[in-house]
């Protein structure tokens, strides 16, 4: 059997040609052609929809070290949140994972504070979470969009697509983001079976509750919150709570000046005193 | 056509293969390679689903449970966390089912080791499922 070049040419084009279109009908086979694709999903009739989801925030309302205690823990309950303690029962910053937490004044608003304002302003704990920003620099830098923007101003993430690289702790300049170091579960006292946990080397932070959103139900921690001390709702709306207060009276927010535009207002002089 | 040393090289090939092939035939000869597995689907949910409603089904039909499940809970995952979608309709079926894995598959199959780790573990795969979502709890079964 002989043949010459041009034909061996023809015969090798036309079955590499062959190869590839049945490994590609055989890789396309399989979901595509049982017809289930675009997949028939929907959202749940329940739930909270908004253009742009922001918090106000009120520690006026706080009245005593249980009420900020219960608001912590009812977010940190729902989500799984490890408790790392050093042998002293002290928190271990190094391994600590925040979803929500309390800065002073100072700490909270840099540059904003003075040295002749009120001792209670100075002195007062500040919540501090995740600002849900316009512009969120964590997901400016994420190279893989583990962490991304949702239609509703959320700012969120997927644990699963997470590779750790920790650009966004870099990034955020409000320090909402944890790393988890170690293996959470061991530390996790009550565990909550509808909510995943983490695993070592993912970057975790407040998700504003969105799996709550969707089922209807208000974040975590306005519910446990005092009435008013943290308020929830769709800015965009002109008839919301949210808009209201902003509109209204003074609020501040977490250094404004950098152009993340935090979604988290805090209101000032609220309530008893002014 | 003469292959000289014929004898020889075929002799050597042949301890070759049986050397090669050792793992599966010894496997097979031992019977362990040939057992497979049986995913069961006997949970008390899925027992009360099955008097309920007159038979067993999933969110899809068996086969392509069977073959596609990776690929479903992918695509459950990005439409549930980017898209707040929960709800997904069956092709099979027709019924809406819950986009979820410890409050959708595991409230039925509640018992992963026999239903998940049965076949994971005959294909010597490892899904990292587990590292965070958070398992059903299941009595420690004594080793049969």
């Amino acid at each position: 059997m002989s043949m010459d070049r041009r034909k061996f040419l023809k015969i090798a084009g036309i079955s590499s040609i062959l190869g590839f279109g049945a490994s590609v009908a055989s890789a396309t086979h399989t979901i595509w052609q049982k017809g289930l694709y675009p997949p028939q999903v929907d959202k749940n009739k329940e739930a909270l929809t908004a253009k742009r989801w922001a918090m106000v925030v009120d520690m006026s309302k706080f009245k005593t070290e249980e009420d900020v205690k219960k608001v912590v823990s009812a977010c940190h309950q729902t989500h799984n949140v490890p408790d790392f303690r050093n042998p002293d029962d002290s928190v271990n910053r190094k391994d600590e994972i925040k979803w929500i937490w309390q800065a002073s004044y100072e700490r909270a608003f840099p540059g904003q504070d003075n040295k002749y304002m009120s001792e209670h302003m100075k002195e007062m704990p500040f919540f501090v979470l995740c600002n849900h920003c316009d512009n969120p620099p964590c997901v400016r830098v994420c190279p893989t969009k583990a962490t991304f923007k949702l239609a509703d101003g959320i700012t969120m993430q997927d644990m699963h697509r997470c590779i750790g690289c920790r650009f966004c702790m870099a990034a955020c300049p409000y320090g909402a983001r944890s790393f988890n170091w170690r293996d959470p579960l061991p530390f996790i006292k009550n565990v909550n079976k509808t909510y995943p946990a983490r695993t070592k080397g993912v970057v975790e932070k407040c998700t504003f509750c969105s799996e709550r959103l969707s089922e209807g139900k208000i974040p975590a921690c306005v519910e446990a919150a005092p009435q008013g001390g943290l308020l929830f709702g769709d800015m965009e709306d002109p008839n919301s709570e949210v808009r209201a207060i902003v509109s209204n009276k003074y609020t501040i927010r977490r250094k404004p000046d950098l152009g993340t535009g935090p979604a988290i207002y805090y209101l000032i002089g609220g309530g008893d005193h002014a | 056509m003469k292959i000289y040393d014929g004898g020889k090289i075929f002799l050597g090939l042949l301890v070759f293969v049986a050397i090669a092939t050792f793992p599966f035939t010894f496997n097979m000869v031992m019977g362990k390679g040939t057992k497979t597995p049986e995913p069961k689907t006997d949970t008390p949910a899925i027992q009360e689903y099955e008097k309920v409603n007159g038979k067993k089904e999933c969110v899809e039909s068996k086969e392509f449970m069977r073959t596609e499940h990776m690929q479903l809970l992918n695509n459950w995952r990005d439409s549930v966390v980017r898209d707040y979608n929960r709800g997904y309709m069956s092709n099979t079926n027709g019924k809406r089912f819950n986009m979820s894995l410890q409050n959708g598959c595991m409230q039925c199959h509640s018992n992963k080791k026999k239903f998940c780790d049965e076949c994971h573990n005959y294909m010597a795969v490892k899904p990292y499922c587990w590292d965070c979502h958070i398992q059903p709890e299941e009595k420690e079964e004594a080793k049969s």
